[in-house]
């Protein structure tokens, strides 16, 4: 297993007080805290910076966690000592924040067992308690929308074993997901969540939706937005030109005087569901370079027989 | 130790149209009713219809309930804490989504 540096963890020293450790905590779980932060690996550093803090708060912990020397580095292979604990004794120990199942191998080994062991034993055949209700974020493309899918989903579950021991088990699940779901949208599995206690009923697992990026298309809500390039005289006198759509390509007429940045909505053509979203054409229009000839004398005419000054309201000559 | 389920468990969308009852709400949050009735008071949820078995929670309840709880446990945040966060994320949210729209 791999060694913790806790005091890196927290970016504190090793002769940190007990309050500057508290301070550090306090902010690393503001920052990396899942439902707040946007950073993409933020529920992984809140876990780890709570598996640190679990340790380092409690000073019979941090002392037998210190004993183990300085000489180690994160992510080391590392064997505990043999009576590595002996002498310290984990008043009101094992985990007090957040899900057990979170903490490393590492937390595990050394912290872990004292606590589950008694624990597990002493509740089973009289205590009954429903699963917990997980959750989790799956990412599907857009196209997945308009088909519905299937998709395998890996879990980290944490389990109780039958001798008072926490395990982590991969668990893999196909999730059908259902045509006309939208970023944001969750799905309920019922019974998927954690197994119950003493014969109680398992828990829900709740799945939360978001979209990759699309190369082509912006959802927003229901609807899909596509930027489409398109030369100044389609737009200036208009066109009937092929346009992708995620449900496949469609004739699109660009109305005579079209503009830079000009929105045409299909109606309809947006995510399906009981109120499909509409598409939203955004017009890009663009410039051919200037690097011919005749390219050159076109642009010249343009200059002198059209008179046109798009700076004309900004007071300037 | 790893396992995999070939067949699909029947799924059920939770979407805008979708709403809960009271116990529906709580049985999905694992929460007591007291509970669900304080974030009501709070502004934290927004139920339509009479008090109490009447209620009718919008989908969003589920994540608001949600995101309540962790904050409060994870941050120490009260409740009055929790329902700023929320709409800040909510705001933040929107403006993520405008600034994706014009920065492509």
């Amino acid at each position: 297993m791999e060694y913790r540096d806790y005091y890196q963890i927290m970016g504190v020293a090793r002769d940190a007080t007990q309050d500057e450790i508290k301070r550090a905590y306090r902010k690393l779980a503001r920052k990396y805290h899942p439902d707040v932060s946007k950073e993409s690996d933020a529920e992984a550093r809140f876990k780890e910076v709570g598996e640190a803090y679990e340790v380092l708060k409690d000073p019979e912990k941090r002392a037998a966690y210190d004993q183990l020397g300085r000489q180690w580095k994160n992510g080391q292979e590392f064997r505990p000592p043999p009576d590595w604990d002996a002498g310290f004794e984990f008043r009101g120990g094992g985990y007090t924040a957040g899900d057990a199942g979170a903490h490393s191998e590492f937390f595990e080994e050394l912290f872990g067992r004292g606590f589950a062991g008694p624990r597990g034993r002493q509740e089973r055949g009289t205590f009954r308690m429903r699963g917990e209700h997980h959750h989790a974020k799956v990412l599907i493309d857009l196209e997945d929308s308009f088909s519905g899918a299937t998709r395998s989903i890996s879990l980290r579950v944490p389990e109780l074993t039958d001798d008072g021991h926490i395990i982590t088990r991969d668990r893999t699940l196909s999730v059908r997901i259902p045509g006309g779901i939208r970023p944001g949208q969750q799905i309920r599995l019922a019974g998927q969540g954690g197994p119950g206690l003493g014969g109680a009923e398992p828990g829900d697992l709740y799945l939360e939706v978001e979209f990759r990026d699309h190369p082509l298309y912006r959802v927003d809500g229901a609807d899909i937005y596509l930027d489409l390039p398109v030369t100044p005289w389609e737009a200036a006198l208009g066109a009937s030109i092929k346009v992708p759509t995620p449900a496949g390509s469609v004739d699109l007429k660009i109305p005579a005087n079209s503009r830079q940045g000009s929105k045409l909505r299909l109606r309809g053509r947006g995510l399906p569901g009981r109120q499909p979203g509409d598409l939203y054409v955004v017009l890009q229009v663009t410039l051919p370079a200037a690097d011919s000839d005749a390219a050159r004398t076109l642009y010249k005419q343009m200059q002198d027989q059209l008179g046109y000054n798009p700076r004309a309201a900004m007071g300037v000559s | 130790m790893s396992e995999t389920e070939t067949s699909a468990p029947p799924v059920e969308l939770i979407d805008e149209q979708t709403t809960f009852t009271l116990a529906e709400l709580c049985r999905y949050c694992a929460v007591e009713a007291e509970l669900i009735e304080v974030l009501v008071e709070q502004g934290i949820l927004e139920p339509v219809g009479r008090h109490g078995s009447h209620w009718c929670f919008p989908a969003s309840s589920l994540r608001r309930t949600r995101i309540t709880l962790h904050l409060q446990r994870d941050l120490g945040v009260n409740l009055a804490g929790a329902a700023l966060a929320l709409d800040l994320l909510e705001r933040i949210d929107e403006l993520d989504a405008r600034l994706r729209a014009i920065s492509r």
